[in-house]
């Protein structure tokens, strides 16, 4: 696979480099709302779609910067974006359900200060990437993000039956959870040769 | 001019400490969980990422401090990034300057200060409702308690997965390092021991607590 090519930029966000298990990013979310399978899959559709829109912006503003010589402005519009895009989403699960917005609760507007989103932005910025590639990374970034959700959500309700030591419950015990994920998707190391 | 929200809160040591142990972000309230572990791979790291912190949340605690009056209740939190972004481009600029090794280190990930939410949230919670000398201090001793978080999860990284401490090789030649600690996953087994490690003595110490009040 060419290191530039569509499939390879999608699948390295995808899995080898997954945003959650090997670059640490959204970890807030990751260990907040792992704990039912339903809520994790919407979160990471919200996630998903607030990644296409501020990528999808990113783009647009950093073009936008270079060309007038103000890259140092980046860092704070590409906040402001986000911050918009997510209170669109806000708005928009708020009016279409009522009850899953309840559900995400705090989580929904801390989608803000996720840092795989700005991190999508910045790293897309870094890697000079076109605008389909922005489009292809930010899938699978934000597929990779839904992928770890949902693991670590299905993993969790099989625990909350298990006996684990008293001292271990809670964060703990995800954390120790998320490591042997973590292990399991080093193995994909391989896979970008 | 509008009337302040509370008394002044009386300023104590307890202002300052109260980041270092008893709300220690990262130990206790598991927030900024992501520069704790993606730059901790060694202790250097993990020292410059959290002097870094520590200066945006001085610098952010008294801006939105003195501007606490001032900032309309609706966009508070939009103007809080604002400031925030802005000392995070300092800070980004001021250790490009200062080392480039230290800046290809830590990468995307002092650009990513800005959404620490141990940062946002002192604005939220302390500084926007306190004096600027309280916000000052606590913010000080928040900054100093994720150092010390980050320098716990650095340090033992680094001596368990490449046999030095700040560079100084501890124990010789013959070590084999256990490599799994400097990559992703020991990040979270690391995180996990101390947070089991500190649930320890927390519940002895209430058991002894108890047994000494029921002795009495």
């Amino acid at each position: 696979m060419q290191p530039d090519s569509l499939s390879f930029i999608f699948l390295n966000a995808f899995l080898i480099n997954n945003f959650v298990l090997s670059m640490f990013l959204g970890l807030c979310p990751f260990l907040g709302v792992s704990g039912k399978i339903s809520t994790a899959w919407n979160m990471g559709l919200a996630v998903i779609f607030v990644m296409f829109v501020s990528s999808t912006c990113a783009y647009g503003i950093n073009a936008l910067l270079v060309r007038f010589n103000l890259e140092f402005l980046r860092l704070i519009c590409y906040i402001a974006v986000i911050a918009s895009a997510v209170q669109l989403v806000e708005m928009a699960i708020k009016k279409i359900s009522p009850a899953l917005f309840r559900t995400l609760g705090i989580f929904l507007p801390l989608i803000t200060t996720n840092c795989a989103i700005l991190g999508l932005a910045l790293f897309q910025t870094f890697r000079d990437y076109s605008f389909v590639q922005c489009l292809a990374f930010s899938a699978g970034a934000g597929g990779g993000f839904t992928l770890a959700l949902l693991l670590m959500a299905g993993l969790r309700e099989k625990l909350d039956l298990a006996d684990v030591p008293d001292v271990s419950m809670g964060a703990a015990l995800s954390l120790m959870l998320a490591g042997l994920l973590s292990l399991a998707f080093m193995g994909f190391a391989g896979l970008g040769g | 001019m509008p009337p302040p929200a509370r008394p002044a809160a009386p300023m104590n040591w307890e202002t300052f400490t109260q980041g270092l142990w008893k709300e220690n972000p990262v130990f206790v309230m598991l927030l900024g969980l992501c520069p704790a572990m993606a730059v901790t791979n060694t202790a250097m790291n993990a020292l410059a990422m959290g002097v870094a912190t520590t200066f945006v949340l001085v610098c952010s605690g008294l801006l939105v401090s003195l501007l606490r009056n001032i900032i309309p209740k609706q966009v508070r939190i939009a103007s809080y990034i604002i400031i925030i972004a802005t000392f995070v481009t300092i800070t980004d600029y001021a250790i490009q300057a200062i080392s480039l090794d230290l800046y290809n280190a830590l990468g995307a990930f002092i650009q990513l200060i800005v959404v620490n939410c141990v940062i946002l949230g002192r604005a939220e919670a302390y500084a926007s409702k306190h004096p600027v000398f309280n916000s000052l201090v606590n913010a000080l001793g928040m900054g100093v308690g994720f150092t010390f978080a980050l320098l716990c999860l650095g340090g033992v990284r680094e001596i368990l997965g490449s046999g030095t401490f700040f560079g100084v090789m501890l124990f010789g030649e013959r070590f084999q390092p256990w490599s799994v600690f400097v990559l992703p996953p020991g990040g979270f087994f690391v995180l996990a021991f101390w947070l089991v490690l500190f649930s320890t003595v927390r519940r002895a110490r209430e058991r002894r607590e108890k047994e000494a009040a029921h002795a009495a």
